[in-house]
């Protein structure tokens, strides 16, 4: 069997050996009966349908993978059917069940039928052109000449049937077709003829085009397997190690062991951005972003290099990526007695294009009570016609910070673990801000401004980290940060390689014509001589006659001959 | 000339274009009314002679196995005019996409408005390519009519001052994996345009009712299946590229080269379903309208793609300006 029995070249079925007919009710019978269903050209046709409709619904409901604030966002708005289709992976649909039965079933199929394709392609490929059919004006591609009695060739010899078709199987060869030559008796009188064949290749693109499509299959779920994604938020000055407990966050493919991570370390030195200032219609739109770090590998030896949005770093087998960046203020809080209790830079979110950033502030020890602090910063701080603060620029032009202050249980001694990005309130009281029984509004500093901490709990100082040679220059006075994702996948290379095999197969099969041609030259009774001209297409060939023609036309030249019609 | 004056001026000179196309919509459109008037020319059937090889002077016939040759319509006068009028709204077309790429310092295929442009440019040129290959005169109303409606939306709806790109677009994978996308829906556009014609026909032929009589000057079923399947099958490669450039640059760009972001769900959706296609066009019973019907839905999830996913959906992928 070379191809599924429905593929359109192949015979129509008979009666008894079809596809749908009934299986010999025994097991084998059935196996048989399941696998020729399953290897079908239909099959593989309902199931590649079937794969396109199941991913559409992957981009009407948030995934897990893409966009996990999406779906919890979904659970909140939706609280009655958000768990409906969470039971049916409708949040998950790209690792659920429903779609990896799917494509597994495809790529059963797709193994089903490529490895009997291979082995009759391999034998093909050894085995000489089929005998010449016996009466080739059946072909859809045909055309004959006769030549007069007595003619002789380019050298002046005496025309033959044998010569003639000799000559021509020079002509198809030089042509890259594979040949074989035949002669026998005809009806009419003795006849030879060459049967030729070129084109193998397309075939061979389609086999290699559908192997490689299992290969990336493989490369990618070996990759996802061995790899792993990393997070880290670096605020400029600061260092990791690649090490997996100095990542924020960390995702290990399943078959994953530490010893994957190679020992190198990375400061941000600086990071740089550039906003629109003249086209008024993208004011403030950012246009560059640059994160300049230095990496030290195991030896202690420094390097110097730049992270860019498209442009990752490779460094230790991984790919150091920049996805984010913001501001990271420095707070400082001290006790009633001048004693520093907390003194971090905070990496805030940003909420809006203007860099609007919201971040929290955790301060558990060294007060006579926890200290918890939701702190919006503007960069550029502006009141708007509503009385709000809000940030018209990006850039640092009027940088302020604004505090609302609770005290009281921060719960983060449970030892359950909390998001660095959320404060639970329950169980404390606001000293600052619109809730705040005194009446206290929410704290504003500017930066090297510093507020009392309202029931004497202490101070807190918004730090002004401009360089000591250039304090007044807020554009320096407060740090930025680079969230850097680390990627590590091993396979990655080999489903870059598979791809392009796919599209290197693709292009041959499709556009590399399979066909046969036959020269037949037939001596008749009163010494004429009668060539014959065939071509079949196998597959998609809409340049058959022109070949045939061409074929002809080479070979009457190199018999001396011309074409007349 | 300030960016925004070069802008002014590309949008005049789209606008013109579109005035122009108008024109050569209408005239596609009278002459295919014309052609229902037309009495259809039958087809002749050579006739089989038996050809002589021999020394130059000899006697010479030439034997060939019965072939249908279509006789060729002489063109209309509609239609030549109406050609002639598309070259002309695309050459200004084509201006004023180039002049909104040098108004902008960048490729012209950025947000939806300029892609709008650009795509609408390239369906058309490569419409008129194609008649030097193979005579599709008959799809002009199609074509000229579908990028009308497409810059319409794109001037009236998305248009969009020029901003400079945010870093995520500054890439090299930009031109190469838009304009190729671009390419790529050209042809699967007028593949369904073919198909189209072809399912209308295949009714025709069935059961023979006498209206629309213009198509009697248009391929039969089976020579518009083919060519339908010709077209689309470069327009599978082209898709296949785009596919790939696109899991290139998001290896560049966010660090993975497939995470099912919406914009990367859809180019697969399309890409599996003309899969189907082309496996339809190779599968016993499928060939005819089935496999035309398939290649329209497959065109039709391009158009979602481009319309509906990228205004209404989330992803990374939001850049439509608006
Ligand atoms: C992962 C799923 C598959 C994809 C994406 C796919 C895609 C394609 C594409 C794009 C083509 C046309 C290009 C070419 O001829 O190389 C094609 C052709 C073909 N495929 Fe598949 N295929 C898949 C699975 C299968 C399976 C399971 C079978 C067997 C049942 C199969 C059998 C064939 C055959 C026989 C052809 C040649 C058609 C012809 O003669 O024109 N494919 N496939």
């Amino acid at each position: 069997m070379s191809r599924p029995s429905d593929h359109i070249e192949s015979p129509a079925p008979s009666k008894k050996d079809d596809g749908v007919a009934q299986p010999k009710l025994t097991v084998v019978g059935y196996l048989r009966f399941f696998w020729r269903q399953l290897t079908s050209m239909r099959t593989a046709m309902f199931l590649l349908l079937l794969l396109a409709i199941a991913a559409v619904p992957g981009s009407l409901f948030p995934q897990r993978s893409s966009d996990p604030n999406g779906v919890t966002l979904y659970f909140t708005n939706n609280p009655s059917t958000a768990p409906v289709l969470d039971k049916l992976q409708l949040f998950d649909v790209y690792t659920s069940a429903w779609f990896s039965a799917i494509y597994l079933l495809l790529f059963i199929s797709l193994i089903g039928c490529v490895i009997p394709r291979t082995i009759y392609h391999a034998r093909a490929l050894m085995s000489a052109p089929p005998k010449t059919p016996a009466r080739l004006e059946r072909l859809g591609a045909f055309s004959a000449f006769e030549i007069e009695a007595g003619e002789t060739d380019a050298a002046g010899v005496p025309l033959t049937a044998a010569a003639a078709v000799e000559t021509g199987r020079a002509v198809l060869r030089k042509g890259g077709y594979r040949v074989k030559l035949f002669d026998g008796r005809g009806p009419s009188g003795s006849e030879f003829s060459v049967s030729a064949e070129r084109g193998y290749l397309r075939e061979t693109g389609n086999l290699v085009f559908h192997i490689a499509l299992i290969g990336i299959l493989i490369s990618v779920g070996i990759g996802g397997g061995v790899g792993y994604t990393g997070q880290k938020v670096l605020v400029v000055g600061q260092a990791f190690a690649n090490v997996r407990l100095t990542f924020d966050s960390f995702t290990p493919g399943r078959f994953f062991s530490d010893s994957e991570l190679q020992p190198y370390r990375l400061v941000l030195n600086k990071f740089t951005t550039k906003y629109e200032q003249t086209n008024l219609n993208a004011y403030g739109q950012p246009i560059d972003y640059k994160a300049n770090v230095t990496t030290y590998d195991a030896a202690g030896k420094p390097t110097k290099a730049v992270i860019k949005v498209n442009d990752p770093l490779n460094i230790g087998g991984n790919e150091i990526y920049l996805l984010g960046n913001g501001y990271a203020p420095s707070i400082t809080v001290r006790n009633p007695a001048g004693k520093i209790v907390y003194s971090e830079p905070v990496p805030f979110l940003p909420q809006n294009a203007n860099l609007l950033s919201l971040g929290i502030v955790k301060v558990p020890d060294g007060l006579s009570s926890q200290l918890g602090m939701r702190a919006f910063f503007y960069p550029t701080a502006a009141v708007n016609a509503a009385g709000d603060l809000a940030s018209t620029y990006p850039d640092l032009r009027n940088p302020m910070l604004s505090l609302v202050v609770y005290k009281g249980d921060l719960g983060i001694n449970a030892g359950v673990p909390k998001s660095v990005y959320a404060l639970d309130t329950d169980k404390m009281t606001e000293l600052a801000g619109p809730g705040a029984a005194s009446g206290k509004m929410a704290l504003r500093l500017k930066p090297g401004e510093t507020a009392q901490i309202p029931g004497g709990l202490g101070s807190i100082t918004f730090d002004n980290k401009a360089p000591a040679s250039d304090k007044t220059d807020v554009a320096k006075s407060v740090s930025r940060f680079a969230s850097l994702d680390v990627h590590r996948d091993p396979a990655k290379g080999w489903v870059l390689f598979f791809a392009l095999c796919v599209l290197g197969g693709l292009l041959t099969s499709l556009f590399i014509p399979r066909r046969r041609i036959w020269i037949k030259a037939v001596e008749l009774a009163d010494g004429r001589l009668r060539l014959e001209y065939a071509g079949l297409a196998r597959g998609e060939d809409p340049a058959l006659d022109a070949a045939v023609t061409a074929i002809a036309r080479r070979h009457s030249q190199q018999l001396g001959l011309r074409l007349m019609s | 000339m300030t960016t925004a004056t070069l802008a002014s001026y590309s949008l005049t000179v789209i606008y013109s274009a579109m005035g122009v196309y108008l024109f050569a919509f209408i005239a596609f459109t009278l002459d295919l009314a014309k052609r229902s008037s037309e009495i259809p020319v039958a087809a002749v059937v050579s006739e089989a002679r038996v050809g002589k090889m021999s020394r130059a002077g000899g006697t010479a016939t030439l034997e060939r196995a019965p072939v249908v040759v279509p006789v060729g319509r002489k063109s209309s006068r509609f239609e030549r005019v109406a050609f002639a009028l598309t070259i002309l709204g695309w050459v200004l077309h084509v201006f004023g996409t180039v002049l909104r790429g040098v108004a902008a310092g960048r490729v012209p295929w950025a947000n939806m408005f300029e892609f709008s442009l650009t795509a609408s440019a390239i369906i058309v040129g490569v419409f008129v390519v194609v008649q030097l290959w193979q005579n599709l005169m008959f799809l002009g109303a199609y074509i000229t009519g579908f990028s009308l409606i497409i810059l319409g939306f794109g001037t009236v709806g998305f248009y969009v001052n020029v901003v400079p790109l945010p870093p995520a677009l500054q890439s090299y994978w930009l031109v190469i994996h838009v304009f190729v996308a671009t390419l790529g829906t050209a042809f699967f556009a007028i593949g369904a345009g073919l198909s189209l014609v072809q399912l209308i026909q295949t009714r025709r032929e069935a059961n023979r009712f006498s209206g629309l009589k213009f198509l009697d000057t248009m391929p039969d079923a089976g020579s518009l299946e083919t060519l339908a399947y010709r077209v689309i099958v470069i327009g599978f490669i082209f898709w296949t590229f785009t596919l790939m450039a696109g899991a290139i640059w998001a290896e560049h760009a966010w660090g993975r080269y497939w995470g099912w972001d919406t914009k990367e769900v859809w180019t697969f959706i399309i890409w599996t379903l003309f899969a189907g296609y082309l496996h339809a066009r190779a599968t016993r019973g499928w060939r005819g309208s089935r496999s035309a019907y398939l290649a329209i839905v497959g065109f039709g999830a391009v158009m979602f793609n481009f319309t509906i996913v990228n205004l209404f959906f989330k992803g990374l992928h939001t850049y439509s300006g608006l």
